[in-house]
């Protein structure tokens, strides 16, 4: 299926794995030198990439249980959109997008716009 | 004069429907040859469907017959098939060698079935689905009778497994998602297709991942990845489909996932136009036949001089299989900005996806009249705000003033059926309001039965009465699970048992939820209701648990993890002791803790190590500590009479024989345990959720006690002078809980909602409904006793503790 974030972002593509790999419903972590990478499937079937830190406290967001394209935060349950990097409800913070291109079955991340080494390191 | 000569490549639904455009604009424009790879004319391909089930035959799906080639002056090569392009002589190539000039050249290629690498794909039997060639081989197989294996469960997989069906055979479909079609439809939905698939004999195993086709000359069979392997005569590969683009590919056209065109149609070579499934247009790739024909006017106006524009196309979609009535259409995902309107009753499934008051997205199963009407909203992208609270109901309450949906239901007939399980129609329920003076849901669901019995009707019951008494109607307090449902967690169980139902879209679809899929409150909480009352037929949903119950271990603040060992009763040894101590250093464990809980936490472990320490921790006899579940946490223990000079009596080996019957248990909230030797009480049992507190006389049994947020001291259940009796009770009563507790609400909370007595009554007055209790839960252990980590340090879920990829930045700047 066509995926609707790849018009707002161009790559350079990353291949990092198959969409069989990630669970429904579920994510998986890529790890770059930029820091880690979180990779959604929704139920939809759906593939969304988010910087691996909650804009709460950098809660693994990877860890999370994943509803609708949100996903909800394991330490104190801040919901976080899968499509926008948003805190949704109350909160108020974003965690960075990242593209995902997803191809016969092929997932590729657009890493170019991952923070650099020393933000990682923060 | 010669007239300009036009090739086309391909003769599928998208050749076919631009020749008829262009004929129609300019019957002399071109000289036409049309070469196709099928040795054959036009037909409708989306009809191959019902060839294969015999509803049809395949004079009955021809578009175009060779009378209509030499009609219109086309000419037509079946079965030879193009395998050169050459741009700067503008001349194709055929299989045969012949080469033929163009001016202008289309190409409509449409796509390739995929199929999956799989030992045995190329063996007699295995079949994709994709022209009559297909639909042949098939027939031919279902004549022979046996069992086919269709390997997936969407469009394609299905039509063909409902078609083979039909023709006799046993069918078999393997999905690899949990629901069928999860591209065009959500959970709920696919699970009523799955019932509707099943009901006409098909058997269908979802989250099935094949492994290998079997069979020396011909298919044996199947064998999945799980080890079991199904014995059949045919396997059809219906997994998708990819644009058939080598020919433009090697023409040097440009391509991405398909042949790439502007919104003229063209190529990157003006000369050579695209269409069909072959092309790839503003970055999606279609796989259906209406955006074929849109753009195919588009092509036809182009090759006459008159430039169009296509502008991409919004899809619906139906399954041909008679009998089974779906829809989907449109951007159906939910996303923080769009809003959704869930309908279900019965067999019946609606849900319709806004963004700003914009129709985006639909999905109908069971009642799809009201479809088209839905996918013309989508397409105008109308302003639906005056229609949004009847939108649902269609266009027969759409049209005039807006109706709220109290009015709707007030305008319904009275023989219009309310409540479909007890047959109450809404006459019934309006004069027992007026004769009766009801004003409460329960009022009428006691009179009339309406929505007594798996309460999906319930709304619509409530606005009933709203519209008969208006601000007399008591609403009902009993406080929903969440936003998702009107229903209380207890409705909610009830309605498990009472339909049987074994799954969670099951739950959401029969039990009317308001959303589609849940969210991170009700589904943690149906998984429990339903591990609960089904052990052992269950499959566990390991997405809708919290993390630390997937992967068996505490999240810390900083993303890593703590990992508790069990330890018997508090009980220890030099072993195992060692053991720990070793794994701390191996793995650089940088904290190790004695906990409240009588045991020892290893504190900061990365979650790649998880598996291994676990290997470790197994190897020295250690299992998990459950530290992280709503289940069984830790029986605290004193020394007891082996030792204390006050001991009554062996309170370590009773609590150590307490955890050995219960670990692994999954309950409400989590449980603890404490046994004293006596009432000094040094193991704090009288402020566990069940306590044992050892006498004289034999075994005080205390429970409902915390020391938490809330400090409790328990209540005392009742004496008994065995052991055995003292086990039995516990057991009993924590089955109770298990059955009668609401998803996170302790022992303390809930002995206090149910009441004392009655837990008195169940466990300590009737030694039989003791017995059954206690068998209960006896029973359900055999499912749940098995060591979390052991079968993840032999493999399961593997995917949880490694990352999917590791990429350098230098890869990633390339
Ligand atoms: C490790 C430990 C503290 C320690 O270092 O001693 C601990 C650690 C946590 N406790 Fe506790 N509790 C620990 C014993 C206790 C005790 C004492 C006991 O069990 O005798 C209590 C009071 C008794 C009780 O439960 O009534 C206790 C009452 C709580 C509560 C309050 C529960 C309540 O219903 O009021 C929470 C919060 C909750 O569960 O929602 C909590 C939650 C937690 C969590 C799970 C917080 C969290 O969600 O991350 C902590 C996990 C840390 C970790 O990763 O290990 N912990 N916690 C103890 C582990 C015991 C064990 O071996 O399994
Ligand atoms: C069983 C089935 C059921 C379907 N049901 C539906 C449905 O209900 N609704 C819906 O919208 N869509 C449905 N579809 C999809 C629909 O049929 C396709 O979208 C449509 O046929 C695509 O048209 P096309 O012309 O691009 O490709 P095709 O119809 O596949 O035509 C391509 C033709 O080109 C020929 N060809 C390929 N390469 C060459 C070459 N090098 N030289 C010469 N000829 C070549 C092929 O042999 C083929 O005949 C169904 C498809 C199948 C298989
Ligand atoms: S008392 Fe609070 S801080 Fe300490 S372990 Fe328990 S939950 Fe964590
Ligand atoms: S770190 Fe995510 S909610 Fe606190």
């Amino acid at each position: 299926m066509n995926q609707m974030l790849q018009t707002r972002f161009d790559g350079p593509w990353v291949k990092v794995g198959r969409v069989d790999d990630i669970p429904l419903q579920g994510s998986r972590v890529v790890k770059t030198h930029g820091g880690e990478v979180a990779v959604f499937k929704a139920a939809d079937g759906r593939v969304f990439a988010l910087r691996n830190r909650c804009p709460h406290k950098g809660g693994p967001l990877s860890e999370g249980i994943v509803h609708g394209h949100a996903v909800t935060c394991p330490l104190h349950n801040w919901v976080i959109s899968l499509e926008t990097g948003e805190a949704q409800g109350a909160d108020s913070g974003c965690t960075k997008v990242i593209g995902v291109l997803v191809e016969d079955g092929v997932v590729h991340l657009d890493l170019s716009r991952l923070p650099r080494l020393m933000e990682a390191a923060e | 004069m010669d007239k300009t000569s036009l090739i086309v490549v391909g003769n599928g639904m998208a050749a076919g429907r631009v020749l008829e455009h262009l004929l129609e604009a300019d019957r002399d424009a071109y000289a036409v040859t049309v070469f196709n790879a099928e040795p054959r004319v036009n037909y409708n391909r989306i009809m191959l469907s019902p060839v294969l089930s015999g509803e049809k035959t395949y004079e009955d799906i021809l578009i175009h017959d060779d009378a209509w080639y030499a009609a219109n002056g086309v000419t037509l090569v079946k079965g030879e098939a193009i395998v050169g392009i050459d741009r700067e002589t503008k001349t194709v190539r055929t299989a045969g060698g012949a080469v033929h000039g163009y001016d202008k050249l289309l190409i409509a290629t449409g796509s390739n079935p995929l199929i999956i690498p799989l030992p045995g794909k190329d063996l007699p039997g295995v079949v994709t689905y994709r022209d009559l060639d297909d639909v042949e081989k098939m027939m031919a197989a279902a004549s022979q009778g046996g069992r086919a294996v269709v390997i997936g469960g969407g469009l394609l997989g299905l039509e063909a497994a409902a078609g083979l069906r039909a023709q006799g055979m046993e069918v078999t479909v393997l999905h690899l998602m949990p629901t069928l079609m999860e591209r065009q439809l959500d959970p709920a939905a696919g699970y009523l297709l799955q019932k509707a698939i099943e009901d006409r004999g098909i058997e269908v195993l979802c989250k099935a991942n094949t492994h290998a086709i079997l069979g020396d000359t011909t298919v044996t069979g199947v064998k999945l990845d799980d080890g079991r392997e199904i014995a059949c005569s045919l396997v059809v590969m219906a997994v998708g489909i990819r644009p058939n683009m080598a020919l433009a590919k090697d023409a040097g056209l440009a391509v991405n996932r398909g042949v790439l065109v502007d919104d003229g149609m063209r190529t990157s070579d003006p000369d050579i136009f695209a269409v069909g499934e072959c092309v790839e247009h503003r970055g999606v790739c279609y796989g259906l036949v209406a955006p074929l024909y849109e753009s195919a006017k588009v092509v036809a106006a182009g090759l006459t001089g008159s430039e169009g524009a296509y502008t991409g196309s919004v899809t619906a979609t139906k399954l041909k299989v008679t009998g089974i009535d779906l829809f989907s259409a449109g951007d159906f995902a939910d996303a923080k900005d769009r809003q959704e309107i869930v309908y279900r009753a019965p067999g019946v499934y609606k849900r319709l996806v806004l963004r700003d008051n914009v129709l985006i997205g639909a999905v109908l199963y069971g009642e799809t009249a009201d479809g088209s009407w839905f996918f013309d909203l989508i397409k105008s992208g109308s302003d639906i705000s005056a229609m949004r609270d009847t939108l649902i109901f269609g266009p027969a309450f759409a049209g005039g003033e807006p109706l709220d949906p109290t009015a709707a239901v007030a305008a319904l007939p009275d023989d219009a059926q309310i409540c479909g399980c007890n047959g109450v129609c809404k006459g019934t329920i309006v004069s027992a309001i007026g004769a009766k003076g009801l004003s409460s849901l329960d009022d009428v669901r006691a009179v009339t039965k309406a929505s007594a019995s798996c309460g999906s009707c319930t709304p619509l019951v409530e606005k009933l009465i709203v519209a008969t008494i208006g601000d007399k109607y008591q609403a009902a307090a009993v406080e929903p699970i969440c936003k998702c449902t009107d229903l209380g967690h207890d409705e909610v169980r009830r309605m498990i048992v009472a339909k049987g139902l074994r799954s969670i879209p099951a739950v959401m679809q029969e039990l009317s939820w308001k959303t589609s899929c849940g969210c991170a409150k009700c589904r943690p909480a149906l998984n429990y209701y339903l591990v609960c009352e089904w052990p052992g037929e269950y499959e566990d949903d390991s997405q809708s648990r919290f993390i630390n119950e997937r992967v068996h271990a505490n999240i810390q603040k900083d993303g890593t993890y703590s990992v508790v060992p069990r330890m018997w009763g508090g009980v220890t040894s030099p072993a195992e002791l060692r053991a720990i101590a070793d794994v701390a250093e191996k793995f650089n464990i940088p904290s190790v803790k004695v906990t409240g809980g009588q045991r020892i936490d290893l504190l900061g472990v990365r979650k790649e190590d998880l598996p291994a320490v676990w290997a470790d921790l197994g190897k020295a006899g250690m299992i998990s500590g459950a530290a992280y579940a709503k289940g069984l946490r830790t029986v605290k223990t004193c020394v007891g009479s082996e030792w204390c000079r006050f001991g009554t009596q062996d309170s370590t080996g009773l609590g150590i024989k307490i955890e050995k019957a219960m670990w692994g248990s999954w309950t409400p909230a989590k449980v603890k345990l404490g046994v004293s030797g006596c009432p000094r009480n040094c193991a704090e049992a009288t402020c566990k959720d069940i306590g044992v507190v050892c006498v004289e006389a034999g075994y005080e049994i205390h429970f409902a006690g915390a020391a938490g947020l809330h400090v409790r001291q328990t209540e005392v259940l009742t004496l008994v002078p065995t052991e055995e009796e003292a086990m039995e009770i516990i057991l009993a009563l924590t089955q109770l809980y298990r059955e009668q507790g609401r998803y996170l609400e302790r022992i303390y909370k809930w002995a206090k909602r149910v009441g004392t007595p009655s837990i008195k009554a169940a466990i300590v007055d009737d030694p039989e409904r003791r017995r059954v209790y206690a068998d209960r839960f006896r029973f359900s252990q055999q499912f749940s006793q098995v060591d979390p980590w052991a079968e993840r340090v032999k493999g399961l879920e593997a995917h949880e503790f490694a990352p999917m990829a590791e990429v350098g930045f230098k890869e990633a700047a390339e």
